[in-house]
């Protein structure tokens, strides 16, 4: 069935589950946002023992899709793959560093003889949580402004930036988006709380650590969003391939795909109303609209960096250098036999749902950290 | 053409990825092998229903876990330093090489995440089935990473099932089920996935060992090692099987790799295989690498026996390799090189002549791409065009040699070791026997060796590959600063050994608690 696809239709394809992997692993970075929030929300040992477990049955979940994001863009498009790694390479090492920390932090933080002491695991779990959700943001933000690197013509490509990626940081458009990241990441962390902890000191500072944390989320949100649809974008001639700046491309993208533009705004307006019914009623379902919204909100994100003639991975030192859905992917055989690969995709959500749903029907309570279970 | 590189960045690339390989390889074996274990422990639990089953089960579950969490930081490490350090290698083979990841992503990460979750919270919460089952998935979604990750790596020593496109210069699969099922990829997965089976029943019978030299928890320690000593039995036959078969498989695909694992210099008809032996240079060390026997014990004829199943087959020897022996129809690597350089003067000139618009010239050479006979007499030596000297093309034979007799020398201990565990506590005399307890206890450390050994012999001796006769170490690597390259494998040699502090002191202090003791 995919063999009769073109090959553009392949890597559209492809570029939407790309896409997807990276808007619900934003999404999962709940577990990332909670981490920051350990010291704020539990007052005592015992309350942060509750939030990291309530965390902890769900880190490595986001893990793997951080991981299956890395996989299925090495084969779907690896020309990104390995002109973003090996170019920006202090950033994505810090991302990996900030992740290494956070695997065995689970684990080793309450285990008796543990060297470095549950402090230090805390204070690698915040690390995680802070930079892990902010580089990250920043990273996929560059997808919109571009970066300084060149590809010859064997296809092999050279950062020509002096700092390995990390110059990203000081555009303060790729800042905004990370800072957003940051507060989503926060915001639905207390939400994920409010929903699944048994404890009514949490639920109370929950409650109001939200209004905080929203405020800034839509702030820099906001930012990043406006100044996206009015800055120039990276467009190519659908005839000649050649990339060229377009004043307003990222709106003109919107407004040519009216579907994207629909989707994002339902998106936004899910987010809020999840914070929003969350802040002035009793309500625990919050987690599942602001969820549900994220997903869909980057996912289209993406799509606006993508789709209608744009170079996803803009070259800001030669703009013939940059990458495109169709420069940049696999052939069509790899594409085609992955994309039987991702019919599986249906399936592995449908057992994680019935696993999660079978040991997750009780919220999370400081009696059961005291039982003979698995305690993180 | 090697000064075009830069060395020391080549080398910090090299070590930085063999650092993190070798710490993740500590932690994986243990992985794959626990699982399965602790599933069948857990099956003759809920079969007989004696909770000192689900008391033995619950302990080396708690072990698995300490071990998993470090393993899964230094496999994010792996997957993203393909990127990072080796990103022309990951565009010129990304096309066959990311979808092994990506489907290791999708169907073994995500297994092995959920029921490890079920499995560890699950005790009370389903049914008892239930959660045997997702112990089996468990076992089962860490194989399954196993599988894809060393189809990929089978496919760099033996690169199949794919063609190259000049257009993109790269190499773009063209047979998928080619690459999953070539022989070499078959005999690497079962290789190494019985060899860590060993590594996990050498584990878990040392430490009921320890207890039983410490008159602790004998009941706890049998139980334990009748499970493992079978299970480790039958591995380590199945071990020496595929071990012999992928040795088969190198000399066929890999033969310089071959030569070095057996320090061959002079290739010969019905070649001994030397069991013991030890290496000195020779007065030709500086240009053929050469070294001499100091000693050695040999087996006759077995060498070419169990190369070409023939005790009278030639197995061409270093020396053979690089000057070439027409007798035997091996050509000299300096005509390698010769073609390699024509393969590689063509590519430019496709991609001149595409430049200029010369679309006669071009299609002349794209045919060329095209053409299997010259894809056999010239493509085949692509990655040979970047060389000038032959004598860069030789391995380390000591490293070779010593990782590949230490493997195998010590396969046959395990198996032995294993035999008499499982004799002596079946026969219910396992505690009187300090001595073999001790065996037992301190061959835990051999087996990592061995393990790591294999990896060794399989990874150093394919030097200077990465993809056999294709592309060359040199050419794979990042554009980036050495110094960077340098200060991230410190901060990675540092963080990672503080991890494995930490975690060998958890270790410690469970199994001195015992099945009895808390979290
Ligand atoms: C799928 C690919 C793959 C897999 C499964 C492994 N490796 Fe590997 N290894 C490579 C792919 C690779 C590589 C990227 O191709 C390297 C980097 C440079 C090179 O020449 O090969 C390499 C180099 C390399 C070296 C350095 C060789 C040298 O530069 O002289 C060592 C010692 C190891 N590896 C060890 C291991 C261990 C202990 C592994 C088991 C976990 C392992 N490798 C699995
Ligand atoms: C260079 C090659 C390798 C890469 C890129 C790699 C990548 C990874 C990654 C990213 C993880 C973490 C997955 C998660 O999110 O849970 C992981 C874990 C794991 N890997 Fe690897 N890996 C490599 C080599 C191997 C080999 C050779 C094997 C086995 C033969 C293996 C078996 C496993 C297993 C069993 C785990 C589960 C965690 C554990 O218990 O250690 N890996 N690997
Ligand atoms: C007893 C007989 C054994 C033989 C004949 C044997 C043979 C081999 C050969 C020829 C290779 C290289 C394959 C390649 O380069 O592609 C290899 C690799 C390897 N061996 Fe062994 N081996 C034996 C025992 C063991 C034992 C006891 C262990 C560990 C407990 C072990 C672990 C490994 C590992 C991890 C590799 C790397 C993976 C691979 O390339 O398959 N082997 N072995």
């Amino acid at each position: 069935m995919f063999e009769s696809l073109s090959l553009l239709a392949l890597q559209q394809y492809w570029w939407i589950i790309v896409s997807l992997l990276g808007a619900i692993l934003v999404f999962l970075m709940f577990v990332q946002g909670g981490q920051t929030l350990l010291y704020t929300l539990g007052k005592t040992e015992a309350e942060r023992t509750l939030l990291v477990n309530a965390l902890g049955r769900k880190w490595e979940f986001t893990f793997t899709t951080l991981v299956t994001f890395g996989g299925a863009f090495f084969a779907s498009f690896p020309l990104f793959y390995s002109t973003s790694f090996g170019g920006a390479y202090w950033v994505w090492m810090a991302i990996l560093f900030a992740f290494v920390i956070q695997a065995v932090s689970y684990e080793y933080r309450s285990k008796p003889n543990n060297l470095l002491g549950a402090k230090t695991y805390e204070v690698f779990l915040f690390l995680n949580g802070a930079l892990g959700t902010i580089l990250i943001g920043t990273a996929v933000a560059t997808f919109f402004t571009g970066s300084a690197f060149s590809v010859n013509e064997m296809n092999f490509s050279k950062w020509e930036g002096p700092a390995g990626g990390l110059e990203a940081a000081l555009n303060l458009h790729n800042v905004s988006l990370g800072l957003a990241v940051f507060f989503l990441a926060r915001v639905l962390a207390i939400l994920y709380f409010i929903n699944h902890v048994d404890h009514d000191d949490i639920l109370k500072r929950s409650r109001k650590q939200l209004i905080y944390n929203a405020i800034l989320f839509v702030a820099f949100f906001l930012i990043f969003l406006i100044w996206l649809l009015f800055r120039d974008g990276f467009a190519v001639n659908p005839e000649t391939k050649e990339v060229f700046m377009e004043p307003y491309k990222y709106l003109h993208n919107l407004l040519d795909m009216p579907v994207v533009l629909v989707l994002l705004l339902a998106g936004v307006l899910s987010v809020l109303w999840g914070i929003f019914t969350s802040i002035i009623s009793d309500s625990i379902k919050g987690i599942w609209f602001s969820g549900a919204g994220t997903v869909v909100v980057v996912l289209m994100l993406f799509l606006m960096a993508g789709f209608n003639h744009t170079a996803f991975y803009p070259s800001t030192f030669n703009l013939q250098d940059s990458l495109t859905i169709e420069n940049a992917s696999s052939s069509k055989f790899t594409l085609t036999a992955m994309s039987y690969v991702s019919l599986m995709v249906p399936f592995v959500l449908a057992y994680i749902w019935y696993a999660w749903k079978s040991i997750n029907n009780k919220k999370i309570s400081l009696s059961e950290m005291e039982s003979d279970e698995h305690v993180y | 053409m090697n000064e075009l590189f830069d060395l020391s960045l080549i080398n910090w690339s090299r070590g930085q990825f063999a650092l993190t390989a070798m710490f993740h390889w500590i932690f994986v074996p243990l992985t794959l092998g626990i699982t399965f274990i602790v599933a069948i422990m857990e099956s003759i639990y809920l079969k007989t229903g004696n909770p000192e089953w689900k008391k033995v089960t619950k302990f080396w579950m708690k072990i698995f876990g300490i071990n998993f969490a470090i393993g899964v930081a230094t496999g994010i490490i792996l997957e993203f330093e393909f990127g990072t350090n080796w990103s022309h290698y990951s565009w010129f083979v990304g096309d066959i090489f990311g979808a092994p990841l990506a489907i290791e992503g999708i169907m073994a990460f995500f297994m092995e995440s959920t029921f490890i979750a079920v499995m560890f919270f699950g005790w009370n919460k389903v049914s008892p089935k239930f959660h045997l089952a997702s112990t089996w998935l468990t076992a089962i979604g860490a194989n399954l990473s196993a599988l894809w990750i060393l189809v990929a790596n089978a496919w760099m020593q033996n690169p199949v099932g794919m063609r190259f496109n000049p257009e993109s210069a790269r190499n773009e699969m063209v047979n998928f089920w080619e690459v999953l099922f070539s022989n070499t990829a078959i005999n690497k997965f079962l290789h190494t996935i019985s060899s860590a089976y060993i590594l996990a029943a050498i584990f878990v019978v040392g430490v009921s060992a320890w207890y039983l030299i410490k008159g602790r928890e004998v009941s706890f320690a049998k139980k334990s090692m009748i499970v493992a000593s079978i299970f480790g039995i039958i591995f380590s036959l199945n071990t020496v099987l595929t071990g012999d078969e992928s040795a088969r498989e190198v000399a066929r695909t890999q033969p310089m790799k071959f030569a070095a694992m057996e320090a061959l210099y002079d290739g010969t008809a019905n070649a001994p295989l030397v069991v013991i032996g030890g290496l000195t240079k020779s007065d030709d060390y500086d240009t053929h690498k050469r070294q001499d026997f100091l000693f050695k014990i040999e087996v006759p004829n077995l060498l070419s026996t169990m190369a070409f199943l023939d005790p009278n087959a030639f197995v061409p020897g270093i020396k053979d390799l690089i000057h070439g022996n027409p007798e035997q129809g091996i050509i000299s690597t300096d005509e390698k090189i010769q073609r390699g350089k024509v393969a590689i003067a063509e590519l430019s000139a496709y991609k001149s002549a595409k430049e200029a618009g010369d679309q006669v010239k071009s299609d002349s050479i794209l045919a060329k791409f095209n053409d299997p006979i010259w894809l056999k007499d010239y493509f085949k030596y692509f990655g040979y065009g970047y060389y000038d000297n032959p004598h860069d093309l030789i391995p380390s034979v000591p490293i070779s040699f010593y990782s590949f007799h230490l493997m195998v020398g010590l396969g046959f201990h395990f198996l032995a070791l294993l035999i008499v565990i499982f004799w002596l506590t079946w026969k219910g005399r396992i505690q009187n026997n300090k001595w073999v307890l001790y065996t037992a206890l301190f061959t835990i450390p051999l087996a990592y060796i061995a393990s790591q050994a294999g990896w060794i012999v399989a990874e150093m001796g394919r030097q200077p590959w990465v993809i056999q006769d294709l592309m060359p170490t040199l050419t794979a690597v990042s554009q980036i600063d050495a110094s960077s390259v340098q200060i991230t494998f410190w901060l990675f040699a540092i963080t990672f050994s503080a991890l494995l502090i930490a975690e060998l002191k958890i270790m410690f202090t469970q199994i001195k608690k015992g099945p009895e003791g808390g979290h």
